[in-house]
């Protein structure tokens, strides 16, 4: 027996190209690209989106059968909000400065429209392990895309990928000089926007 | 403090600190709304609406409730709350766009029903969330807090009117299929961003 069904797989996979959260489903955009000026801030980003997705999609589908409908939504949203803190506090705790640099933008990830989206779309509807597998595909796919366009931006702005220098000094006093754009917010938008642009001509999508 | 200061707050967050074009907050509905003028104006005026209520309402809690060392008038002035800041915020300002929309309901029927739609969708917007959590790590008092949310409000409104006109425009021009929607409206709010950053240098 497969380890794991086909829908499972398709739970995990899915968010991974096929239906992006970021670049096909627009979701989750807010607290996306403000971190994404380093990749290690975007990593931790896609690590605590992760484990909230991960965690939030699992404790709803296991209180699918007993949340009244009427009331869903404020449920969902104070497991989130519940393990969003649970994040800041760890965070804060074992990686303060990280914490510090993130500022409020892991207080965003309640607000993230893809993990209510989720919550709402895929765990109320699911049994606790594919919503698991579910969470952790969306947070991967959100992270894709958060990494790259971090990717882009560090080596374009600050001549590094994860604080390593690429860009040798010796091209420096040639006369090469970092895109100080890159590091301000438009840089974020032209990136990404590009991006959507690459991912949606492979995935072949036309949109609207 | 004197009138200037506040001036300067005002401009300061409706064009510096431009809630979309500099901390990336409450995109979700700028790409998902700016289709149309009209409702995007809609949309802008209940965020201004919204943010002015909130972040004045999340600062009161937060000054007498949460902050480290706010539960003295009580007797308990070890005890710090902050931690519980992200979840009763976002209580608040559930609570508060209810009951907005409620009053709205009874005593301005007209102004709800241009809103009216739009402010349950507001309460998980993420720039009311961000003017509470910004409102407390810049520590603003309670009359710079009304003028900050007030001013990223209008920011938001400014920005997103900015996107629906041009989008507007852009229904007659020849961008490639797979770029129309999201890839065209990020380039352009790149654009728009920059345009945005010339402000940057004035400081009143």
């Amino acid at each position: 027996m497969a380890l794991l069904s086909k829908k499972s797989k398709e739970a995990f996979k899915d968010p991974l190209m096929a239906s992006n959260p970021i670049s096909l489903q627009v979701l989750g955009i807010c607290s996306a690209l403000a971190v994404t000026v380093q990749v290690q801030t975007a990593v931790v980003m896609t690590l605590a989106v992760i484990a909230v997705l991960a965690a939030s999609n699992t404790t709803i589908s296991l209180l699918r059968n007993k949340i009244p409908g009427k009331v869903r939504i404020i449920i969902q949203l104070s497991v989130i909000a519940t393990l969003v803190i649970v994040i800041d506090q760890i965070l804060k705790a074992y990686m303060y400065d990280m914490s510090r640099q993130l500022s409020v933008f892991i207080a965003l990830i309640i607000t993230n429209c893809i993990v209510m989206g989720r919550a709402e779309a895929f765990a109320m509807q699911n049994n606790p392990k594919d919503s698991f597998l579910d969470g952790v595909g969306n947070g991967l796919g959100y992270g894709g895309i958060l990494i790259s366009v971090a990717v882009f931006r560090e080596f374009l702005g600050n001549g590094s990928v994860y604080g390593v220098q690429i860009v040798p000094e010796t091209l420096y006093s040639y006369g090469y000089e970092n895109m100080g754009l890159m590091v301000l917010a438009p840089g974020a938008f032209v990136i990404l926007g590009l991006i959507v642009w690459l991912h949606r001509i492979f995935a072949g999508i036309e949109a609207e | 403090m004197n009138m200037e200061h506040y001036v300067s707050l005002f401009t300061k967050s409706v064009f510096i600190d431009n809630m979309i074009l500099a901390y990336f907050l409450g995109m979700c509905s700028f790409l998902a709304i700016s289709k149309k003028i009209d409702t995007s104006i809609g949309l802008g005026f209940a965020v201004v609406f919204v943010l002015t209520v909130t972040a004045p309402l999340n600062w009161i809690v937060h000054e007498y409730l949460l902050m480290d060392g706010a539960l003295a008038w009580a007797g308990f002035p070890d005890a710090d709350l902050s931690f519980l800041n992200y979840i009763i915020f976002i209580a608040v300002i559930a609570t508060a766009v209810q009951l907005v929309e409620m009053a709205l309901d009874k005593f301005s029927p007209a102004l709800y029903n241009n809103l009216g739609i739009f402010l349950p969708l507001i309460a998980v917007n993420c720039s009311i969330l961000g003017g509470s959590m910004f409102m407390v790590e810049r520590k603003y008092n309670f009359s710079e807090t009304i003028v900050y949310g007030f001013g990223s409000g209008v920011g938001f409104l400014l920005a997103i009117a900015a996107m629906a006109a041009i989008r507007h425009r852009l229904r007659y021009s020849n961008v490639p299929k797979e770029l129309r929607g999201v890839g065209i409206t990020m380039l352009l709010t790149g654009l728009l961003s920059m345009a945005f950053m010339a402000f940057s240098g004035i400081d009143l």
